[in-house]
């Protein structure tokens, strides 16, 4: 065994592809009908008026947001965690067999989970709370496949060959470390059926149902602490990580600047955390957190821009593989998504702007921005880097790639433009007043002024979708292809040839 | 002092989560009791309305209706006073919602009736042409679920020692009491009484009839919380 290389035990990170896949598909899909809902109203009908509880707008949206960001994105980390983990420790899961359980352990409550959260939001079970929506007994189940997660990565730490942690590592950690400490914060919340009634009889009632240990401003404070940082720790850190991993991996360069990645880190681990009062611009939180909000999202640009300059500067010299190369398109574009997302969020959090911008399709436009052309991206080019090294088989078609690239970049490029002259048509209409300073537009106005920008949002969506598709089957094509012939180990000795 | 801490995952990590757990210390915890404090006029939710209030959760009604109301002229001439921190004191959840696809709700029970609510939310666009919102039928045959609701208010009492059945200063200078029933029959009582009320206002005789039998649809709890947003 000495000299032969590390066989890496991929079977966990199957699992996970197979989920960011599926969940991918349900979380866009459910976006698309959103989307087409605001539109034609009508769509909310779409499956009869007798499942309208179930299939209107109101119902959906949740499960929208929550397939994209815990179904989609999370998965992708996972995946890519189980792959990227072993290749830079240097250390395989079939080495151990403990984390080799947890990890399938892993997946399954994962899974399980993801039922859970399906069935609840469907039949209304919620918490109200964005990105938190879940009652207590599921909470207290993303808490053990969040620690699980947690041993996976420690597991493998421990037990590593390269001593020296890869900056993806550090990324990993963070990920986990900052979800943990998020999520159970927001999440503090008192099951009703702990409290009794007076003359001591049996009150009943859901046994699910909870409500939030803070109230109004406080819950509110600590809501978009978690919410922005959710985006930070689940849309930034740990897609960072696979950047920092597959565009080195797949180009073939080294890391432009380690000291840039350094100052990246740990600036964007200690600024981030303080923006989450721009969620809360103009409301009754304290002026002074709101302003600390504002002006910490603008020196945000710093460690954001850091890393995205880094990658580009990666590509120094080798930038004719951005033409070649379907791969590096996908990641070269993520991160320029990154570094337009990362400016377009600052710009936004000035309390000028957001005045306009808060409540408005603008917001909607940043997260999508974010979303489909950095997160999006990026998950679908790691996964397009693994695919044949899991699954030992070339991809299907290098052409499709390049087909579905274009396909969706058209789309987002649709979505945020939209949503930009929405957000902003309305920001302007909703404050406009006339020449005896009566309001000049009643609500309705501003909303029938957004049909055609709604339509256009919803083609770009669907875009996005049709090329999510052509992915998916482009990965499928591939692991159901002939396995390529074993090609010789990489040490055997010349004298053999 | 980095190289050294990327070679060792422990104090890596400790110094990640003391990086990041520092501005969560300095921002949250020290006005987090005075923010929660109520203004005057503020009264907790009764029966009916925490159910009302518990359906507007179940339906993600906050995920297209804002309930704050900022300090800018053309959102006060458009929906009332702009929001006070205290207003917010027996809020759990906070229901702020973060896009206005729709009007913000903050005091909606000002200037809308319970009979435009019943026309309304039978079919929004019959009464807002051009509106996109959803039609949400099945509240007017849906029973509403009265003894969570009781439970939430046990809750709130027991945990947050939210004033029921105490007097509560008003704006005037009076006192007002939110009664709280001892068990959940004298709750599911106090809420068909509140349900009666509002289905006087009301048209549809399928509604009329349940509240007459005892049975309180969704719709009915819903407007009832919807009214006391003042």
């Amino acid at each position: 065994m000495e000299n032969r290389p590390l066989e890496y035990d991929y079977t966990v990170t199957k699992m996970f592809m197979f989920t960011t896949i599926l969940l991918g598909i349900v979380g866009m899909l459910i976006g698309v009908i959103l989307a087409f809902q605001l539109a034609f109203p009508g769509v909310n009908l779409f499956l009869g008026e007798g499942l309208a509880e179930y299939t209107n707008f109101s119902r959906l949206r949740p499960l929208h947001t929550d397939a994209v960001i815990f179904g989609f994105t999370l998965s992708g980390i996972f995946a890519t965690w189980y792959y990227v983990g072993q290749r830079v420790l240097k250390v395989s899961m079939a080495e151990s067999k403990l984390l080799m359980f947890l990890g399938k352990l892993h997946f399954w409550l994962y899974l399980v989970t993801v039922v859970a959260v399906v069935v609840s939001l469907f039949a209304g079970v919620t918490t109200s709370k964005e990105y938190a929506e879940f009652e207590w007994p599921i909470d207290i189940a993303i808490v053990v496949v969040w620690v699980l997660f947690g041993m996976g990565i420690f597991g493998l730490i421990g037990i590593r060959r390269e001593k020296s942690l890869y900056i993806s590592v550090w990324y990993y950690i963070a990920t986990f470390l900052g979800i943990a400490m998020l999520y159970l914060f927001n999440n503090m919340e008192i099951p009703t059926m702990l409290a009794s009634a007076p003359d001591g009889s049996h009150v009943g009632g859901n046994w699910y149902h909870s409500i939030s240990m803070y109230a109004g401003t406080n819950d509110a404070l600590v809501q978009w602490w978690y919410g922005h940082n959710a985006v930070a720790f689940g849309f930034t850190v740990p897609i960072v990580a696979m950047i920092y991993y597959f565009l080195p991996k797949e180009s073939g360069q080294a890391i432009y600047s380690y000291k840039l990645s350094l100052l990246s880190f740990w600036g964007l681990m200690f600024l981030y955390l303080w923006a989450g009062g721009h969620h809360l611009l103009y409301s009754t939180v304290p002026d002074w957190v709101q302003t600390m909000g504002s002006i910490f999202s603008v020196i945000l640009i710093l460690p954001s821009w850091g890393s995205a300059i880094n990658m580009l500067l990666t590509m120094k010299g080798e930038w004719q593989q951005v033409a070649a190369s379907p791969l590096i398109k996908f990641m070269i574009l993520a991160s320029t998504f990154y570094m337009f997302s990362t400016l377009e969020g600052p710009i936004q959090a000035i309390k000028s702007v957001n005045a306009i911008a808060h409540f408005t399709d603008w917001i909607v436009g940043h997260v999508h921005d974010g979303v489909l052309g950095w997160v999006g991206f990026m998950i679908m080019a790691a996964l397009f880097h693994m695919a044949p090294r899991v699954f030992k088989r070339e991809i299907y078609s290098k052409s499709l790639m390049t087909t579905q690239f274009w396909i969706q970049t058209l789309g987002v490029v649709l979505y945020f433009t939209s949503m930009w002259i929405a957000g902003i048509t309305q920001g302007m209409m909703w404050r406009a007043h006339d020449e005896f300073g009566n309001l000049a537009y009643s609500f309705i106005d501003t909303v029938t002024v957004l049909h055609p920008y709604y339509t256009i949002r919803g083609v770009g969506g669907l875009l996005y979708l049709v090329g999510f598709l052509m992915f998916a089957y482009n990965i499928y094509k591939t692991m159901s292809a002939r396995p390529v012939e074993e090609s010789e180990l990489q040490s055997a000795s010349p004298m053999g040839a | 002092m980095f190289h050294w801490l990327e070679k060792h995952p422990f104090f890596f990590s400790v110094g990640v989560f003391l990086v990041i757990a520092f501005a969560g210390l300095v921002e949250i915890l020290p006005s987090f009791a005075q923010a929660s404090r109520p203004v005057i006029g503020t009264k907790p939710y009764s029966i009916l309305e925490t159910t009302g209030r518990q359906i507007y959760i179940k339906n993600s009604c906050n995920a297209c209706h804002s309930q704050l109301i900022r300090p800018f002229k053309s959102e006060t001439d458009r929906y009332g006073h702009y929001s006070l921190s205290g207003e917010y004191a027996y809020d759990r959840p906070f229901l702020w919602g973060s896009k206005r696809t729709g009007p913000d709700l903050m005091r909606v029970g000002n200037y809308r009736t319970t009979d435009w609510h019943e026309n309304h939310m039978k079919d929004p666009a019959g009464v807002v042409p051009g509106s996109v919102m959803p039609a949400y039928r099945w509240m007017y045959s849906n029973i509403a679920d009265i003894p969570t609701a009781y439970a939430e208010q046990l809750t709130n009492a027991q945990f947050f020692s939210v004033p029921y059945n105490e007097p509560i200063p008003m704006k005037d200078g009076s006192t007002a009491v939110v009664k709280m029933g001892n068990n959940v029959t004298e709750a599911h009582a106090m809420a068909l009484a509140e349900a009666k009320e509002i289905a006087v206002d009301m048209k549809d005789q399928n509604v009329k009839d349940a509240v007459a039998n005892g049975k309180i649809p969704e719709i009915v709890a819903l407007i009832a919380y919807l009214n006391c947003l003042k």
